[in-house]
């Protein structure tokens, strides 16, 4: 592995001088031919190699490395007549204005200058309309543009000729005052008489199948401005008219102008034959697919993997399932000493085939072999201390795990490797919740790291443990989730189970030692939970419905367990662990707390099917009163709208409260329908379990599907738009009935009419749009923030300060905390209060 | 008096408070025990230094802000008022507008007024803008004299408290080139110059859009009760004129509009209405996103004493490093203007390393290591 202990210090930006320009090149470029017949490049071509090589095989002649080494070389091209550099323009016009025409001094006198203390805009604009030179008392003419590149002085053309004669006359003081450094940006630099070709390794060219060479953009451009340039000398040296030589230089002008951007308003920009503009300087350096976004800012690697992910809940939290063949193809550098001497020599004994293998291997001095059946007898004998290998991924290995879009520091953690069969990536389900994964087609990144340092990183700052808490709010982005929290919820509330079972279930999960485990042959789901946790634990917490949840010196006591206390985002229980136990030991209870929730589902059994929406006749009755009801209801208020007697609501007009009103009457109809089904639905029905644990859905969900779907809301109201005055040509003009704005009576089990599924497809597609239209805006929000706020930390001395030592805040927030080491965003007093009191 | 807060006066003011209201019930050697806890576990939670502080405010402002569309929310039937919420909001905030697209003043009341209903309403009215076609049945032209007449309505102008003499006034204060009188409701306006037909039309639409009383601009006015005081919602960002109304709190009363609050009362003002209408914004989708993030963003925009938006002419534009710009936003003209005055970037902060792919001055990549090193190593080197 090669070393590099040099630093960038800083970088300084400037303007390249015309002797700079030739200083720095290595050829100049005279022809425009590319390569001879032999498909050399030509000496004193575009392609020429001393500017670099791009083809293997070819060495640079410049420094005498092949391709990859070669970084290439700048080489020039002598431009018949001056040209204006085009990103100066605006820079070339502000001088012109601001310094004279005749003795090329800036239009204000030493003492004017020092007592105006005006910005580098404002002293601009004021001398923009000085009329007469302070110095020599010569008339000014105001300089105007002719977009794009030509100046125009009281009507006649200036020349690049003539203005860079002016700007080489101005002194480097004057240059100073007006806000320009002489020594990195002199202004007759701006008008260019040679310009700097790049290497040929920035513009490298392909070579298609067909064996035809295709040329990149910008050589393109190049061997353009080269042809006009040629021509140029060949008309000026002939003695061509006037008129030809202006026009040749006008041509030439525009190429260069295109060369540098070919997206200025004012340009025609210059095409490919088939029509397509070219991608020139400009282009290749700006917006999300240039050079800072695309290949500076954001980097491809190596030692990486993606593939779908796959649920897998009987592997850790911290673990992530790799498939066999991903193994074998991502390594892991590991050298060669006295100690791993003889483990190491397996894997090249395995080659890269049979698994627990190994692919490369890196003698002593540094040269890179492929580990394969034929060199593997040579590889052995080299074999040897301080050599190193790079071996198949191992369980137990370090990774890097991610999901875009990756939006916190959550999308990306460190995982334990566990190699399994199969295809997919496979995860916990309950780290879904910080990646915001699913199963329906998600595919993941995973990195190997390469160094120890990166690895020692990676396993400090990243790991599943250490994000538990979210440094958002403070709350668990990490619980268990779905099944795990039905489970412990069966468990705790009714379950008995028989010892034998007990003792089945929790060996299962990875418990061999059940000196936790209540005495008795039938036991109380309560105290299996309690087998699982620590002695010493202590913990008071409410359970989702406001019921006491008490655990003393490791037993559950009162209360039932589901997602107040073991669920994501407040997990009471779940920080209590975390906070009590440690990174390590906590997350592998949280993880046998989903275990066993797991493992009794799986055991016990338990489905959700259609049935659970049936609800009794009495139910059904009930439903259709309350529905008439408040038909008439909403009947009553639109004739007494209709009527004109209608009472109006406090800031609203007669139109809004008309629909205030109606609306509340069917919200009231959907809330008293869901009561009605709640009550009659009975505790053991799964969908209610589910609800009321916490674990997936709620009690509206099963209303909807067995009873009403109720209102259709967009925006604030009732659907409210379409043909003249209703919704659909099924309904009266002006009718402000329930059913023709948008009010869903059937449930999905009985189905829904054909008006009632337009409806309902309304509001689908709106926040489907909601969701296209909106995405971007927040993402570009979160960049700006990104972008404006990357450089702030915390100093040694606890303040938060800019990259530029700036203080911003004395102490983070005050008081100085991390948001991912408190509960919630506090220290909890009254956690405190009640544990002295206990005196625990 | 010495207690047992003095030896833990290195921790906050309002951790100690709650301390002091919860540990009520208990003797002081369970207080004290309490407090060392307390202590513990606030140094426990202490920050980190090299913590990429920065970063994670903008991760927990980024993540939340696609759940905002993710969840979308529909609040049915209580709309007094329509106020920009959501995303659009935020990214209003943000950005530092001059002008909320919704603006709102929230005006508190002194004493005697805040309970008194009545009292409440007339300075509601004093508030709310009263223009000329508010107070007229009918605007109609007089063309052999050449003037616009307006007929007044009387019971619409006696429940406002206007007399016909005011308008008179306003109106000869507002077109000093006119002629205006008054004739018991009605009001003869006549040009002093007889110029076309088209202008004296122009004149009636301006004449429509007179402010005779109230505010101008403010367009809703909502009393509301609020704990037992009375509270008035108004469409305006003109705080200035709603300070000047009597009976006005000015000590509570704001408005949503940093801009006019740092005007009127200062910056740190103006950044706490940022937190306040962020936090209120962050509530009313749902979601939790913990104070000091907001409190940091708005000390980032407010701390150069005016408000600065986070965009490329704001908050970005003021970095040091040349890169960092350039990575942004409008890379071109970045590195043009530092090419001319010879910028040097010294590649202190996180974008222009990463580029050079070199260590980022932020956590584990801060801390510098100073070794003493041995002096034949050191010859060796030579």
């Amino acid at each position: 592995m090669k070393y590099i202990y040099k630093k960038v210090g800083s970088i300084t930006f400037g303007l390249l001088s015309s002797e700079m320009i030739r200083k720095m090149a290595v050829c100049k470029v005279v022809t425009p031919e590319l390569y001879d017949k032999e498909g050399y490049p030509v000496d004193g071509g575009l392609m020429d190699v001393r500017m670099g090589v791009i083809d293997p095989g070819l060495v640079c002649p410049t420094d005498g490395k092949k391709l990859r080494d070669c970084p290439g070389y700048f080489g020039y091209i002598e431009l018949a007549r001056p040209v204006v550099h085009i990103k100066y323009v605006d820079v070339i016009l502000a001088i012109l204005r601001s310094f004279c025409s005749e003795c090329n001094k800036i239009l204000m006198t030493e003492e004017k200058l020092g007592a105006s203390k005006l910005n580098k805009k404002e002293l601009m604009a004021k001398l923009r309309n000085i009329k007469k030179c302070p110095h020599c008392q010569v008339k000014q003419y105001t300089v105007k543009i002719e977009k794009p590149t030509s100046f125009v002085e009281n009507d006649r053309r200036l020349s690049p000729i003539q203005v860079k004669s002016r700007f080489e006359k101005i002194s480097d003081d004057d240059l100073r005052k007006f806000g320009i450094d002489p020594q990195s940006a002199r202004p007759e630099w701006m008008i260019l008489t040679d310009l700097p070709v790049p290497p040929v390794t920035t513009r490298p060219s392909i070579t298609l199948e067909t064996g035809e060479r295709s040329e990149d953009d910008l050589t393109h451009k190049l061997s353009d401005i080269v042809r006009i340039n040629q021509r140029l000398f060949e008309n000026i040296n002939a003695g061509a008219p006037e008129i030809i030589v202006e026009d040749l230089w006008d041509l030439l002008q525009y190429h260069i102008t295109t060369y540098f951007d070919n997206s200025i308003s004012s340009v025609p920009p210059a095409r490919h034959r088939g029509g397509q503009p070219l991608k020139t300087l400009t282009e290749r350096i700006k917006s999300k697919e240039g050079r800072f976004r695309h290949n500076l800012a954001g980097k491809r690697v190596n030692f990486s993997a993606r593939t779908f992910i796959t649920p897998d809940p009987r592997i850790k939290f911290n673990e992530v399932g790799v498939p066999l063949i991903v193994a074998k193809e991502l390594t892991v550098p590991e050298r060669v000493t006295e100690w791993n001497l003889n483990y190491l020599k397996k894997f090249v004994e395995n080659g890269s085939e049979i698994y627990p293998g190994a692919n490369y291997f890196f003698s002593l001095d540094g040269k890179k072999k492929k580990i394969t059946e034929d060199t593997k007898e040579q590889i052995l004998e080299e074999f040897q201390i301080g050599c190193y290998i790079e071996r198949h991924l191992l369980d137990g290995d370090t990774v890097v795990f991610n999901r875009q879009p990756s939006l916190h520091r959550m999308s990306i953690m460190c995982h334990k490797v566990r190699i399994l069969p199969g295809k997919s990536f496979r995860l916990n389900p309950s780290v879904c919740n910080p990646y915001n994964a699913d199963f329906d087609g998600d595919e993941m990144n995973l990195h190997v790291p390469q160094t120890e340092e990166a690895r020692a990183e990676a396993e400090i700052l990243m790991e599943v443990e250490n994000h538990i808490i979210s440094p958002k709010n403070g709350l668990n982005v990490i619980g268990t989730t779905t099944d795990a929290i039905t489970g412990n919820f069966l468990l705790t509330k009714y379950m008995k189970i028989s010892r034998e079972e007990a003792v089945d279930i929790l060996y299962s999960i990875g418990i061999s030692d059940f000196s936790n485990l209540k005495s008795g042959k039938i036991l109380e789901g309560k105290d299996v939970f309690s087998a699982i946790l620590p002695k010493d634990l202590s913990f008071i917490g409410t359970s989702k419905e406001k019921h006491d949840v008490i655990i003393k010196n490791g037993k559950l006591i009162e209360g039932v367990i589901d997602k107040a206390t073991i669920g994501e985002d407040n997990g009471t229980l779940i920080r209590r662990l975390h906070a009590v136990y440690g990174a390590e030991e906590g997350i592998e209870l949280i993880n046998k707390i989903f275990r066993l929730g797991v493992e009794i589902l799986l055991r016990k059994g338990f489905t959700s099917s259609i049935s659970d929406t049936d609800l009794s006749k009495d139910v059904i009755m009930k439903n259709k009163e309350k529905l008439i009801y408040v038909e008439n209801k909403v009947n009553e208020i639109i004739e007494e709208h209709k009527t004109g007697k209608l009472e109006l609501l406090p800031g609203m007009d007669e139109y809004g409260t008309v629909e205030t009103l109606i609306l509340r009457q069917l919200n009231q109809l959907r809330d008293k329908i869901g009561e009605n089904v709640y009550e009659n639905v009975s505790e053991n029905n799964p969908t209610i379990i589910m609800a009321r644990s916490g674990a997936k859905g709620n009690f509206l969900n099963l209303a909807q599907m067995s009873a009403m779907v109720g209102q259709q809301a967009m925006g604030e109201g009732r659907i409210n738009m379409g043909y003249k005055g209703r919704t659909l040509s099924t309904f009266k003009r002006n009718s402000l009935s329930p059913e023709s704005r948008g009010f869903i009576k059937n449930g999905y089990k009985q189905g829904l009419t054909p008006v009632e599924f337009f409806f309902h497809s309304i509001t689908g597609r709106d926040s489907l749009m909601d969701t296209a239209l909106r995405t971007p805006k927040s993402g570009y929000l979160y960049r700006r923030l990104a972008n404006a706020l990357q450089d702030m930390r915390i100093e040694y001395d606890n303040t938060l300060r800019d990259a530029s030592g700036k203080i911003i805040q004395f102490k983070f927030g005050d008081d100085g905390l991390d948001v991912s080491k408190t509960e919630g965003g506090k220290i909890n007093v009254q956690r405190i209060v009640r544990e002295v009191k206990a005196n625990v | 008096m010495s207690s047992v807060y003095d030896e833990f006066n290195d921790l906050p003011e309002l951790l100690i408070e709650e301390v002091k209201e919860l540990s009520k019930g208990l003797d002081s050697n369970e207080r004290k025990k309490v407090l060392k806890r307390v202590r513990e576990e606030f140094e426990k939670a202490k920050i980190s230094p090299g913590e990429a502080i920065g970063v994670i405010t903008a991760e927990s402002f980024g993540e939340p802000g696609t759940q905002m569309i993710l969840r979308v929310f529909h609040f049915a039937g209580v709309a007094e008022m329509s106020l920009n919420l959501g995303l659009a909001r935020l990214i209003e905030l943000f950005d530092a507008r001059k002008k909320p697209s919704t603006p709102l003043t929230t005006i508190y009341l002194k004493h005697g007024y805040k309970t008194d209903l009545s009292k409440v309403k007339i300075i509601a009215a004093l508030i709310k803008e009263t223009r000329l076609k508010d107070i007229a049945d009918e605007f109609s032209f007089n063309l052999t004299q050449f003037r616009i007449e307006v007929l007044l309505n009387k019971k619409e102008m006696r429940d406002l408290k206007i007399t016909e003499s005011q308008i008179l006034t306003t109106l000869k204060d507002n077109f000093k080139d006119m002629d205006v009188k008054g004739d018991n409701g009605i009001l003869k306006i006549k040009p002093k110059e007889k110029d076309s037909l088209s202008t004296l039309y122009k004149l009636k639409e301006k004449l429509k859009y007179v402010n005779i009383k109230g505010i101008k601009n403010v367009g809703q006015v909502t009393p509301v009760k609020r704990d037992n005081e009375y509270v008035i919602y108004c469409t305006t960002d003109d705080l200035k004129s709603v300070f000047e109304v009597e009976g006005v709190d000015i000590t509570k009363t704001t408005a949503n509009s940093p801009f006019v609050v740092a005007e009127l009362l200062g910056i740190e003002a103006a950044r706490q209405v940022l937190i306040n209408e962020a936090v209120e914004v962050i509530k009313n989708q749902g979601l939790d996103i913990d104070i000091r993030h907001i409190m940091f963003l708005a000390d980032v925009m407010t701390n150069k004493g005016i408000i600065k938006g986070i965009t490329r002419t704001g908050i970005t534009s003021e970095k040091e490093s040349v890169l960092a710009r350039a990575s942004f936003e409008t890379p071109i003209k970045h590195m043009v203007n530092a090419s001319l005055v010879c910028e040097e970037d010294k590649l202190k902060s996180v974008i222009e390393n990463v580029m050079l792919n070199q260590p980022i001055p932020l956590g584990t990549g801060l801390p510098g290591l100073v070794a003493k090193m041995k002096e034949d190593s050191v010859k060796r080197k030579k």
